[in-house]
This record gives structure tokens, C-alpha cells and sequence, in this order.
């Protein structure tokens, strides 16, 4: 293994010093737990974003802390999901008595860990609400699995969901557009490459020279298959088959209400794109593919967009949700209507995403 | 015959053994259906309870007990830290202030466990988790109990209930968890929190045994 680390222990750590080092003027690093949270929390009645996930996709969660995104995040050890007390501290520093909407990547970890959390604020009286992110439409089956993972999608939840707390949304309208949000997102990723686990010291998956992984989650999860290497136009041409093709998605998920302090059952559905549809096109890196790629990517993805009669408004291309040093890529597509491209478009000001300040 | 706090003191420190010579082993069954952090996860947990410890031995066994879950709830991470910190959590509660368990005080402290991972992670039996192992070591503790069985017999029965309960997670095809997006190619490995399961159980069997 080759790493610019030094103990393998420290990893998230020393990551985590050194953004702080860069980055005063955004966020602050609280250790034991651990949680990176704005420099100017708590805002004073606005609802507070917070997200966390394992550690190994930065930028996302900890440099979208700031203006206009989250208000905190919470990292575990590399492809390890935090715990509750992170998440619940991290609660308490950045309330500012608007509530707190948690965003969750669909891992049964996470999903457990942050359901904890919740469960503490709340019985600390803090208003919370938690919206599970679950865009995978590698993933075909919610009956018999843990159900689609959160991939893409959840970086454009953060920009929209976050903006929309600047605009002083409360915490119901902040629940119900990330939860709209999430249902007009779907994503679809692939690897060139494995990647390595600093305390795995080896690759998560072997991989042929000459070998691709379709269907990859974030974390080197086993794909939906395996193929030979071929033209990035025919690997866009079948991602982007998955994702428009998809039909309507339902399942049950499990959401938090503050009002009676319990977990309702909730059954969604999102509805597949059609034609004359709007939307923000997403190429996103899985950290090891350079931006010239991603380009000759989005260039496809563009074209069959065109060719089904769907409007790319507006897009973002580059490393935004990685999986180490992992090559591959992944594409989101989300359906935007006027509220969500109004927040998209909002000034955002963050370690990783920046635009309109 | 009862169990007394300091057994359940010694139960835990068993269980930190025990999962310590077993890191490898866990380890290795969550690589080909998971992430292979099962047996890191978990005694980076019980390491922590073993430094927790010595500040609350002298607190009642639901005190210990939910201490004990507290700690798991902030250091194991994973789907298995929630589901334990809330196992070991949800014992307490049931115990509180008790100094020593009947047989039936055990059997009432052990499902109040269980029953707070099935609200947690909402696993029924043959979803291939640690539920496989805890549903049939329960159903027979709970039967030796009714029977008037002494504690060893009825933890010793309690405990081959879990271990076969375990082995038959083998054969099952995941629906819970990381495992589950493997699909069929699940089936044919043992469940890592189903033996995690088994070995804490087994852990309170020889705690009772030993002394
Ligand atoms: N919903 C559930 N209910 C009960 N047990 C579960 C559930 N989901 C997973 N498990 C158990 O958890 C075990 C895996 O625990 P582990 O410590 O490896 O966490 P993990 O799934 O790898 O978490 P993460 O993905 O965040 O790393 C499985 O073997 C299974 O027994
Ligand atoms: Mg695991």
C-alpha cells in the first residue's frame, strides 16, 4: 500500500487538523467526538443541515460545511459509519432553535447510528427530523436488501436542502425538500479501479487489468457485474439506460416524528424521467478518475439526454463524492423544478463547493 | 441458584477476551458478506468497556449493564454498535437496582436485549443476522427456565440453541444489512453478528460455569 499517511490509526484525524488548518474562516474540527461544524454555528433561527457518513469521499461531508450547505458533519473512520454521540453532539452545537434536519445515505450503519441520534435530541427537546437518501438504481431489489444505497444525489440534496435553511425554510419544508429531492435523483456509478482501505492495507476487491465494475456503490460494494474494458460510449450508453429506464421506485422507509417522539413507517415512490423533463446532470469522480474524463463522459451523457428530449439545465463535473483513490465515475441525474433549481442556484460557500459570493 | 453482580462483571470482561482471540476470525467471515471490520469493530468496542468498567462495578447490574451499552453506542460504529449498545442497553433497563438475577430475572434481562435489537434493526428470523442466533438460544433459555432447570443447564441449552442457530445462518441468503445487496452469492458464509452472538452468550454460560 502506498499512502500519504502516517499512522495508519490517524488517518481521519490528521485529515480532519489539516482542514482545519485550511480552512478556518469555514469550519471548525470538534475531536472526542469528532464532528466538523460551521465557524459561525449556531445560525440563530435557521434549521441546521447536518450530514456524516464514513470517512474516504471527501469532499463530501466535511467540505461542504459553510454558507449555504451544511452546518455539520460527521465522519467516521474510513468506510465506517460514525456514532450516535457525534451526530448528537454535533446537534447541540449547531441548533439555532429552528431544529435540525439530519440527511442519511442509506447504509444500514448509518441509517441505525443517526436513528440513535435522533432519538437522543429529541429527548433533549431539540426538533428533528431525519431524510434517508437512497438513489442507487444499481440496487433493483428494496425487498430483499437493505434497499438502493445514497450516492450522488446526497451532494446535491446538501446545496438545495442547505440553501433552502439560509432562506430560512422551517424544519417541515426542509424534510419535505430533501425528500423531494431525493425522490427526483438517481444515480448509477462504475470502477476502474479497487481501492484501499488504509487499515485494510489491501485492495477492497481485485480487479482484471482489463476489467470494470458496473453498478458500484461508494464504498467498492459488489456491482450489479463485471465486463470487459470498452468505450467510455458504451459505458455512459448503458449507466445512463439504467438510470432513465428505471421504472417507479417504491419501498417503505422509516422516518422520524417529532411530534409524537417515534419512527413512522413511510412509503415512497419515485416516479422514472420523461421526456421534456429538466434537470442538473451530475459526472461525479470516484477520486481517481481525472476531470478530462469525466468531460469525454458528460459529452455522451449530453447527447442522449438531447436525443430523449430531456433538458439538461444546468450540471456539475468533477471529485465532489469519492471513494479514495478509487478510478471510475458516477452519473446523477436529478429532475429539477422551479424550487429546486432556485436553491441550486443560491450562493453556496464551502470548502468544496463555492459559487455566487 | 442466582446470578450475582460480580458475575456479570466477569461476564463482560470474559466477553472482551473472548472477542479479542476471535478479532481475526470475525474479521475474516465479514470479508467475503460484508466489509471485514466485524471483529475490529467489536473489540475496538469492549476494549472501551473494559476502561469504562472499573468506574461503575459497584453500581447495580442494570446500572453496569447499561453503561456497558453506552459505551458499545459510541465506539463500535457499523450496524453492530447501535444494535449492541441498545441490546446491552435495553438489559439493563430491565435490572435495574437488582444486585443478583433469578433465573427468570436473567431469562426477562437477556429478551429485553433481544427484543430492543428487533425494534432497532428490524430483522425477523432467517434474514441472516445475529437475531438467527439470539431467537432460538432465547426460545430455549426461556423453556429451561419454565422447566425449573439450575442456570448452567438452562444457559447450557440456551447456548447449543445459539451455536446451531449460528451454523443455520450459513445455508440462508442475507435480506439485512451489508450482506444483503450480495444476493444469493450470500449463502454458503456464517453470519459474523450471529457469531459475535453466540460467543457472548457462551461468555455468560462459562462466567457461570467457572465460578
Ligand atoms: N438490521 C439488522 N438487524 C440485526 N442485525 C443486523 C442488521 N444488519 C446487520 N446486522 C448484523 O451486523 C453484522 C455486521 O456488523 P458490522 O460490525 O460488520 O457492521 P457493518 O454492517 O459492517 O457496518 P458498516 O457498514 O457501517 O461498516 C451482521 O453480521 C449482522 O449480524
Ligand atoms: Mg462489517
Amino acid at each position: 500500500m502506498k499512502k500519504l499517511i502516517n499512522a495508519v490509526d490517524d488517518v481521519v484525524k490528521e485529515q480532519l487538523e489539516g482542514m482545519a488548518l485550511a480552512h478556518p474562516d469555514y469550519v471548525k474540527v470538534h475531536f472526542d467526538p469528532t464532528y466538523v461544524y460551521r465557524a459561525d454555528a449556531p445560525v440563530e433561527g435557521k434549521v441546521a443541515l447536518i450530514s456524516g457518513g464514513g470517512s474516504g469521499h471527501e469532499p463530501m461531508h466535511g467540505g461542504f460545511v459553510g454558507y449555504g450547505m451544511l452546518d455539520a458533519a460527521c465522519p467516521g473512520e474510513v468506510f465506517t459509519s460514525p456514532t450516535p454521540d457525534q451526530m448528537y453532539e454535533a446537534a447541540l452545537a449547531v441548533n439555532g432553535g429552528a431544529g435540525v434536519l439530519f440527511l442519511v445515505k442509506n447504509y444500514t450503519g448509518d441509517v441505525l447510528n443517526f436513528e440513535t441520534a435522533a432519538e437522543l435530541a429529541y429527548a433533549d427537546g431539540i426538533a428533528v427530523q431525519s431524510i434517508l437518501i437512497d438513489d442507487d438504481v444499481a440496487v433493483k431489489d428494496s425487498l430483499y436488501t437493505a434497499g438502493r444505497r445514497g450516492v450522488g444525489t446526497t451532494v446535491l440534496a446538501e446545496k438545495i436542502v442547505g440553501a433552502a435553511t439560509e432562506a430560512r425554510y422551517d424544519l417541515k419544508q426542509c424534510a419535505d425538500l430533501a425528500r423531494k429531492v431525493n425522490k427526483y435523483g438517481r444515480s448509477m456509478g462504475m470502477a476502474l479501479t479497487s481501492c484501499t482501505v488504509p487499515a485494510a492495507g489491501k485492495p477492497t476487491f481485485e480487479l482484471g487489468d482489463d476489467e470494470i465494475e458496473i453498478g458500484i456503490g461508494i464504498h467498492g460494494e459488489p456491482g450489479m457485474r463485471r465486463e470487459k474494458m470498452k468505450a467510455v460510449d458504451e459505458i455512459v450508453d448503458d449507466m445512463m439506460a439504467e438510470i432513465l429506464d428505471d421504472g417507479p421506485y417504491a419501498r417503505t422507509v422509516r422516518e422520524w416524528d417529532n411530534e409524537h417522539g417515534e419512527w413512522i413507517d413511510v412509503e415512497l415512490i419515485d416516479p422514472p424521467f420523461e421526456a421534456g423533463d429538466e434537470i442538473i446532470a451530475f459526472v461525479n469522480s470516484m477520486g481517481g478518475t481525472p476531470v478530462s474524463e469525466l468531460y469525454a463522459v458528460y459529452r455522451r451523457v449530453a447527447q442522449i439526454c438531447e436525443g430523449r428530449d430531456i433538458n439538461i439545465v444546468r450540471n456539475l463535473i468533477g471529485p465532489y463524492i469519492t471513494s479514495l483513490e478509487m478510478q471510475g465515475f458516477s452519473i446523477t441525474l436529478l429532475k429539477a423544478d422551479e424550487e429546486i433549481l432556485k436553491f441550486w442556484d443560491a450562493p453556496v460557500n464551502t470548502p468544496g463547493l463555492r459559487w455566487g459570493v | 441458584m442466582t446470578v450475582t453482580k460480580e458475575q456479570i462483571v466477569t461476564w463482560l470482561e470474559e466477553t472482551a477476551v473472548v472477542l479479542n482471540e476471535n478479532k481475526e476470525y470475525l474479521t475474516e467471515l465479514d470479508s467475503p458478506i460484508g466489509d471485514a471490520d466485524h471483529g475490529i469493530n467489536m473489540t475496538r468496542g469492549f476494549n472501551k468497556v473494559m476502561e469504562k468498567l472499573p468506574t461503575v462495578a459497584d453500581k447495580d447490574i442494570g446500572n453496569i449493564l447499561k453503561t456497558t451499552g453506552m459505551t458499545l453506542l459510541s465506539s463500535v460504529g457499523g450496524a453492530s454498535g447501535p444494535l449492541y449498545g441498545t441490546f446491552y442497553m435495553r438489559a439493563g433497563m430491565a435490572v435495574m437496582a437488582k444486585e443478583e438475577l433469578s433465573n427468570e430475572d436473567l431469562y426477562k434481562m437477556l429478551q429485553a436485549g433481544v427484543d430492543g435489537v428487533v425494534q432497532r434493526g428490524r430483522a425477523v428470523p432467517e434474514d441472516k443476522t445475529m437475531i438467527d442466533a439470539w431467537t432460538p438460544a432465547m426460545s430455549a433459555l426461556k423453556a429451561a427456565v419454565e422447566a425449573g432447570d439450575d442456570t448452567v443447564t438452562a444457559l447450557e441449552k440456551s447456548v447449543a440453541a445459539a451455536e446451531q442457530g449460528m451454523k443455520d445462518t450459513i445455508p440462508m441468503q442475507a435480506r439485512k444489512g451489508r450482506a444483503s445487496y450480495l444476493g444469493e452469492r450470500s449463502i454458503g458464509h456464517q453470519d459474523p453478528g450471529a457469531t459475535s452472538s453466540y460467543l457472548i452468550i457462551n461468555a455468560l454460560l462459562e462466567t457461570v460455569k467457572g465460578v
